[in-house]
């Protein structure tokens, strides 16, 4: 198999060598990412480009579905079959470094300090003991989407700048019938969707808080700040009535029908709206506290190169690398997934910090934390049980923040015991 | 050659059963065996799908035995057995009882049981799910609530979730054993129902002297087909509770789902398949004492 690839370059490489009369050999790198349509579109765009001012290297991309993605990594790599260049998400560096599946960038290539200049802050959770290993071309970041057409009808004119504006033009946007049964929510809560992030990076850090330590392995939020966010969160709820948990299944359903005001989600979400007809909606900053500090959650898929490339396929991978992560490639991803660009330089032009639908997630980005995980699912898990004792069982906060933070440091000292 | 002519024709008989065996014995090793083995061999090991594999001991059935998740699985595991299959084996029972007396409409009648069991679990468990929402969705809340009647947290509850998620799944799988039971009852010799005509006995007597017992193979077959489902549980827990795969405070978790989040959402390989030998030991115990009440009849 071996030879036969080896005279199978061979060929390629004399015949093109010929044809474009090229001096520099022929590499062709492999990419994977996993299947999304407007993403596949994207890196489609970013490979005509790159294979342009590249002669001699070729790119071919791969595409699973996102559900075999993991396996099919972890299969191909060690067996110096899979990609050179790969897309993972952020939550599985750890992972993948400890496997050994991808190596770290180089230093000359990508200097650490400039990476630190360059890129929004939240890119730094790519960093391990000074070097980086891995690089986002887009990233994502929360923000209040609100129902255009309920708030004209409500009267409010402005989407709520702080956390005690939030509830009272939830209270302006919340529905009952005669019975006192709920039938349009002022907000939606959750959770299971998005409000984890909300809660961890965005509340708990407003109320004066930190979710976690520094290096992500302690749990920090069972504190007054703690108990004050999840008191703040489940008031929503218990004492001002404004929202319920799991309202028309999902928020973001309750949303897109128009019984929502007001949705905390993530610029992933904007397509699917916009896909929405009637649908009149907007977008602001995540609430600020009242102190006006501002703080938002970011994630981001990440490219690295793998263990397997080697040699003049390395070489080539870092130049892919390199243009992947440059502006122009961001401005295309942005413009044809809607994903936000991961430099400054890029999200803060001025066309797109004051886009309607994208400048107020970019601006997001400025203050955003991103978390790392250690087990992103569990992790949610136990915020998603500490709601529900709270809701179901009436526990009392400082008990159901105190099991959760107990329960979440078990998950991280587990993870970080090895 | 020479050594199989200087076979007996024992042997011979021996070896040519062997020679046709080996397709289904091959199939089976590869298909049945090796998995389970790996599975097992891998419970011992700690395994995120990506690095090597490494040995574990005990120590992922140390940490299930010290998991109160999983001892709250295994109770909910046991109470859809306990609760469905007798739930189950009633109901059919008289559904076929009486389905077997309706002369009108009788293959029609038949069929509108039997189709909830042909329909997708997954298309079956999101019609439920949306019947169980809150006001203003839900079918039964909006019900309730246009009698004035308080709402009913079905899935959102430590208490509902449970029997709410089973109910569907009883329906479901009702069609199937009511069949089955239509086909026991008509087995039943005419002769015996004539016998008791002719000696005058109720209704009651012909159904706990000779229908119900002669009915009992028919009811051990359902029994343990039922109940190795139950234990099974998953595409209508799973997907009534995406956003909150178990229900609230993992109420409707079964064990299948907990393997399943383990394996493909946690990456905890090796948990997971302790998980899986644990599954596999409780079916195996509960199918041979099963069994085994089948022998003695």
């Amino acid at each position: 198999m071996k030879t036969f690839k080896g005279l199978a370059a061979a060929t390629l490489t004399a015949s093109s060598a010929l044809l474009a009369s090229s001096a520099a050999a022929d590499v062709e790198i492999e990419y994977w990412q996993y299947f999304y349509d407007a993403r596949v579109t994207a890196m489609e765009q970013l490979i005509d480009g790159f294979e342009a001012e590249n002669p001699g290297i070729t790119v071919k991309m791969t595409h699973f579905p996102y559900a075999d993605y993991r396996t099919k990594v972890a299969a191909a790599i060690p067996a110096g079959e899979g990609p050179d260049v790969v897309q993972l998400f952020y939550g599985w560096l750890n992972d993948y470094i400890a496997a050994d599946l991808i190596q770290p960038l180089p230093v000359d290539t990508f200097s650490p300090s400039d990476v630190d200049k360059d890129f929004f802050p939240m890119v730094q959770a790519m960093k391990k003991d000074g070097v980086y290993y891995a690089l986002p071309t887009a990233v994502r970041s929360l923000a209040l989407f609100y129902n255009q057409r309920l708030f004209d009808e409500a009267g409010i004119t402005e989407p709520p700048a702080n956390l005690n504006d939030l509830i009272e033009v939830a209270k302006k946007l919340t529905k009952r019938d005669g019975a006192g049964n709920i039938t349009q929510v002022g907000i939606t809560t959750g959770m299971t969707a998005q409000d984890h992030h909300w809660f961890r990076e965005g509340l708990i850090r407003q109320f004066g808080g930190t979710p976690y330590n520094d290096g992500y392995d302690t749990v920090s939020y069972n504190s007054e700040a703690g108990a004050a966010a999840l008191q703040y969160y489940t008031d929503l709820e218990k004492l001002h009535g404004v929202t319920a948990s799991g309202f028309m299944d999902e928020p973001q359903a309750a949303f897109k029908a128009g019984r929502a005001g007001m949705h905390i989600d993530g610029s992933f979400r904007i397509g699917s709206l916009k896909a929405i007809r009637g649908l009149k909606w907007g977008v602001a900053e995540l609430p600020a506290a009242v102190d006006g500090t501002q703080s938002n959650y970011s994630s981001y898929w990440v490219n690295a190169v793998t263990t397997k490339a080697e040699g003049e396929k390395y070489e080539a991978s870092l130049k892919f690398m390199s243009y992947i992560t440059s502006d122009a490639a961001m401005q295309i991803w942005l413009d044809v997934v809607g994903e936000l660009p991961a430099k400054p330089s890029v999200g803060l032009t001025e066309a797109n910090a004051n886009d309607p639908v994208f400048g107020p997630f970019i601006k997001g980005l400025s203050y955003a934390h991103t978390t790392v995980f250690a087990n992103e699912s569990s992790q949610r898990q136990v915020l998603v049980d500490m709601v529900a004792r709270t809701d179901i069982e009436d526990q009392p906060i400082a008990e159901s923040l105190a099991i959760a933070a107990e329960a979440e440091q078990k998950i991280l000292n587990e993870y970080y015991a090895d | 050659m020479n050594l199989y002519r200087n076979l007996t024709i024992k042997q011979k008989q021996i070896v040519w059963a062997w020679t046709f065996l080996a397709v289904p014995v091959v199939f089976y090793s590869v298909i049945r065996f090796y998995p389970t083995a790996t599975a097992i061999l891998i419970s011992f090991q700690d395994w995120n799908l990506l690095g090597a594999r490494t040995w574990a001991g005990f120590d992922n059935y140390i940490k299930l035995w010290n998991d109160p998740v999983f001892w709250k699985v295994f109770r909910n595991t046991f109470a859809y057995l306990l609760i469905g299959t007798p739930v189950s084996l009633v109901l059919s029972f008289v559904i076929a009882y009486h389905l077997d007396k309706v002369r009108f409409l009788h293959g029609f009648m038949r069929m509108m049981y039997f189709l909830p069991f042909m329909t997708s679990a997954v298309a079956m468990a999101w019609v439920w799910r949306w019947f169980y929402q809150a006001v203003p969705i839900g079918l039964f809340n909006n019900i309730l609530a246009s009698f004035g009647i308080a709402q009913i947290e079905f899935l959102n509850s430590t208490t509902n979730a449970l029997p709410a998620v089973l109910a569907p799944a009883v329906w479901a799988g009702l069609g199937f054993q009511v069949i089955i039971f239509m086909a026991g009852i008509r087995a039943i010799p005419t002769s015996y129902y004539e016998a008791a005509r002719i000696d005058g006995v109720g209704w009651w007597v012909v159904l706990t002297q000779i229908t119900l017992p002669l009915l009992r193979p028919t009811i051990v077959f359902i029994v343990v087909f039922s109940s190795i489902g139950f234990l099974r549980i998953f595409d209508h827990v799973f997907n009534m509770t995406t956003n909150n795969p178990g229900g609230p405070l993992n109420a409707t978790k079964p064990l299948v789902l907990m393997i399943y989040d383990t394996a493909f959402n946690s990456f905890n390989m090796g948990y997971a398949a302790a998980q899986t030998v644990v599954l596999f030991t409780i079916l195996m115990i509960v199918s041979l004492i099963q069994l085994r009440l089948l022998r003695s009849n």
